[in-house]
């Protein structure tokens, strides 16, 4: 798994690329969460992602829960549709802000 | 109930540990796929036996360091079978539960993952265990057409 983190108009894009399994999910938490402490809206790049288990999806929904706390907003863009499978099993789709490009992230707030 | 012409797919033994699950999937998915399994259903069983063997990681060896995973799939004419052994002390498979989905929270959607993959999922002792309190044994089934 390899990650990116840019600030693109007043918004932190954490990109995600590989299988971010459960060798690899304590690092996407650490950098998930690091830009949640940043108090600035987060959007995840997930186009790269093609594989996540529950780990993954775990480190998800805390920095999301997180990000709730702060007053923040999260949201994923343009999921994999491998990784929107896991989301979907674990019925996150529905609770997940989910945009379904990087432009919609950016343009629309969450 | 005898396997079908293809029988025993797998037979891999490798350690309890997180680097290892790469090549578990890998090779669980070259089986699968190999039975005729499509796309999503192939994603869908590998997803599953992640997660099963993390439990095994996570929950059996309480994530120490030395522990081993036995997989076996066995290819009947209208299922597979994927066996799970390990060698921990026997757990309670009564502590093994998905969680309410609606309890939105980070933990506890392996179990939850395996049980809507599989059509039938059984925890025992290996029968090479008789005698002793080690080892689990997971057994679990998915249809296919």
């Amino acid at each position: 798994m390899e990650h990116a983190v840019r600030e693109e108009q007043g918004k932190l894009v954490v990109s995600f690329q590989g299988e971010v399994d459960l060798e690899h999910s304590p690092k996407a938490r650490e950098v998930l969460l690091g830009a949640v402490k940043k108090k600035q809206d987060v959007l995840v790049d997930l186009s790269e992602v093609s594989y996540i288990d529950s780990s993954g999806v775990a480190s998800l929904v805390e920095a999301f829960q997180s990000s709730k706390k702060a007053g923040s907003s999260f949201g994923l863009v343009s999921v994999n549709p491998a990784a929107l499978r896991v989301l979907e099993l674990a019925r996150l789709d529905r609770v997940f802000t989910i945009h379904s490009t990087l432009a919609e992230g950016l343009g629309g707030g969450s | 109930m005898t396997p079908a012409e293809d029988g025993r797919m797998l037979e891999l033994r490798v350690p309890a540990r997180p680097a290892e699950l790469k090549t578990i999937r890998d090779a669980v998915r070259s089986c699968v796929e190999a039975c005729g399994c499509d796309e999503k259903s192939t994603a869908d069983i590998v997803l599953a036996i992640d997660e099963a063997c993390q439990n095994i990681i996570r929950h059996a060896y309480h994530g120490q360091p030395g522990g081993q995973i036995v997989i076996e799939i066995d290819h009947f004419d209208d299922k597979l079978v994927f066996s799970l052994t390990d060698f921990a002390p026997t757990i309670d498979p009564e502590t093994v539960k998905p969680r309410d989905l609606d309890d939105i929270r980070p933990g506890g959607l392996g179990t939850h993952f395996i049980r809507h993959v599989m059509d039938e999922t059984t925890f025992t002792k290996p029968p090479s265990s008789e005698g002793n309190e080690e080892g689990n044994l997971l057994r679990m089934v998915r249809r296919i057409d």
